[in-house]
């Protein structure tokens, strides 16, 4: 990859304490996320995506290894860092407009506070607006809006100052499936014409292929990565292109892999004895 | 659908059949209590009549100061709860985000709460003595222990991926503090101040049993003593009207400071 590394992780371990043991959420994960990149994270629960994207966003502090964002450890927090989580995460007080351009009240983004800082700022967030298509719901208040038209307000609070990175965790898991798909080719043209790097987690593997340059495959126990593809498709997506061939075989190769590490086999197991039960008939009882 | 004399469950109704209920819920007693007085044959010193009552609040206001009892109780609430959110909202903001703070002072916070007001006015007598601070003390701890935790489980009830989206857009711990949780916890404070407020009305007859002289649990005291029943009416009477005045205050300020709670879909 020719475009230098925003954002890098290397041997990064994260323990959480349980009970009097300890699992370990994040074994020795090492990824380096490029400029412009759209890099997907995907695996069964508990394999630690989310846990990853939050220590990224210095929510959740890691035991040992180094995250860096430019060549810089991070401490905490940070609003070169935007997250959009997947839901309750705006703020109901304010009309949409206002959550947009929230970070302008903070002081991180307002030390040179010019008119023409203030302007462009306006411009900004009347761009984002009209982005997102949300001209019509600009002076509403979040909980008049559908779930999809809040996770626009979202994203665009989130790109607001122009982050290094976009981290989104799960962002459109609770939204039906018809949105999700207007929300899916909205993301990628946005993030292609706001030229962001974007780090996404999600659990529906046809969602991390449609949406990522790279796909991490991650899984449980310890929580690592399983392996890393490159999409072989064009970096504009079409919904069609999710019936090619290769896009295809992709998907079915990650979900035997996510299959494989999930640690699922009782379950799996479970299921083969009730169908079984099932096919002796219902006299076989105890 | 049938669904019987409740309606159904958890649905809301219209406007004009709620009013009518209300009406139903208010005067359904009115009329019991007056029908009682009337014909129940008891003696007025024990149940004296609606009309008997009013007539009692009348000489009250005419010959007996009834402004400057119900102007002193008024003041009296109002010092104590005041004092009581003044210490209560930073005290409790303070519990509700830092587990620290939390460790430290909601088992002491909690303790105290179980300990009755009432019992403390004999200490209060004697460390603070019997003039009107001490009637703001009874009051002041009657709501302030309740208030603090009902403070502390409002700023826990801020959703945390509220404060995070702040930290994750660089707000400081100061700014989510003010920009984030305190505008978030707005709602739910402007109700517990609400609820405290009925509270600290419940504390004044207490507080008035201290060597008061005027006020309206004053007042109750006193005609006790004359058997006045008629006037412990009335001030009971006025005292559950100015509560419920103070509480729909609250609720009209709720209603113009967060318009879009109140928005119906």
């Amino acid at each position: 990859m020719s475009t230098p590394v925003v954002v890098s992780c290397s041997e990064v371990v994260k323990r959480f304490q349980r009970g009097s043991g300890t699992t370990l959420a994040l074994d020795r994960i090492s990824l380096d996320v490029h400029e412009g990149e759209f890099v997907t994270l995907v695996g069964a629960s508990g394999c630690g995506k989310s846990t990853l994207l939050r220590a990224l966003a210095g929510l959740e502090q890691h035991d040992s290894g180094v995250i860096a964002v430019d060549g810089a450890p991070i401490r905490g927090p940070g609003a070169e860092r935007a997250m959009v989580f997947q839901n309750y995460s705006l703020y109901p007080w304010l009309t949409v407009r206002d959550n947009i351009s929230f970070t302008r009240q903070l002081a991180v983004h307002t030390r040179e506070r010019t008119s023409a800082s203030v302007e462009a700022a306006l411009g900004r967030a009347d761009a984002l607006i009209r982005l997102m298509g949300l001209q019509e719901v600009a002076d509403a208040h979040p909980n008049q809006l559908s779930g999809g038209m809040q996770q626009r307000v979202a994203i665009a609070r989130a790109l607001m100052s122009r982050p290094r990175i976009l981290l989104m965790d799960e962002p459109f898991g609770a939204l039906d499936a018809q949105t999700r798909e207007v929300m899916h080719d909205l993301i990628l043209h946005v993030s292609n014409l706001e030229r962001c790097t974007v780090v996404f987690v999600t659990h529906d593997v046809e969602e991390a292929i449609y949406l990522g340059q790279r796909v991490v495959v991650m899984a449980p126990r310890p929580g690592r990565i399983d392996g890393i593809y490159s999409v072989p498709l064009p970096r504009l997506r079409s919904q069609p292109m999710k019936n090619l061939p290769e896009f295809i075989a992709l998907k079915a190769g990650i979900l035997d892999r996510i299959r494989a590490t999930a640690g699922m086999q009782t379950d799996v197991d479970m299921l083969a004895q009730l169908s079984d039960r099932a096919h002796a008939g219902p006299a076989g009882s105890g | 659908m049938q669904t019987g004399l409740l309606g159904p469950l958890r649905q809301k109704i219209d406007r004009r059949s709620y009013l009518v209920l209300v009406a139903v819920g208010l005067l359904t007693p009115l009329l019991v209590w007056w029908a009682a007085a009337t014909w129940g044959g008891a003696d007025p010193v024990f149940l004296p009549g609606p009309r008997q009552v009013l007539q009692r609040v009348q000489v009250w206001y005419h010959d007996e100061n009834l402004l400057d009892d119900l102007s002193i109780s008024v003041l009296r609430v109002l010092a104590g709860w005041l004092l009581s959110v003044l210490i209560a909202l930073p005290l409790g903001l303070y519990i509700g985000t830092y587990a620290r703070v939390q460790a430290v002072l909601e088992p002491l916070t909690d303790l105290v709460r179980y300990m009755p007001a009432v019992a403390f006015v004999p200490l209060i007598m004697l460390w603070i003595g019997i003039d009107e601070q001490a009637k703001v003390a009874v009051i002041f701890i009657g709501t302030f222990f309740q208030m603090v935790l009902m403070v502390a489980e409002d700023v826990r009830r801020v959703p945390i991926t509220q404060v995070e989206a702040g930290q994750t857009m660089g707000a400081s711990r100061r700014e989510l503090i003010e920009k984030v949780i305190l505008p978030s916890a707005k709602p739910a404070l402007l109700d517990t101040l609400r609820l405290t407020m009925g509270w600290a009305w419940t504390y004044l007859v207490v507080a008035e049993l201290v060597a008061a002289n005027s006020g309206l649990g004053f007042a109750i005291i006193k005609a006790q003593r004359f058997l006045q029943t008629d006037k412990i009416f009335a001030g009971i009477l006025l005292i559950g009207l100015l509560g419920l005045a103070m509480d729909q205050g609250f609720r009209l300020i709720h209603r113009l400071a967060f318009p879009w709670l109140h928005r119906s879909a």
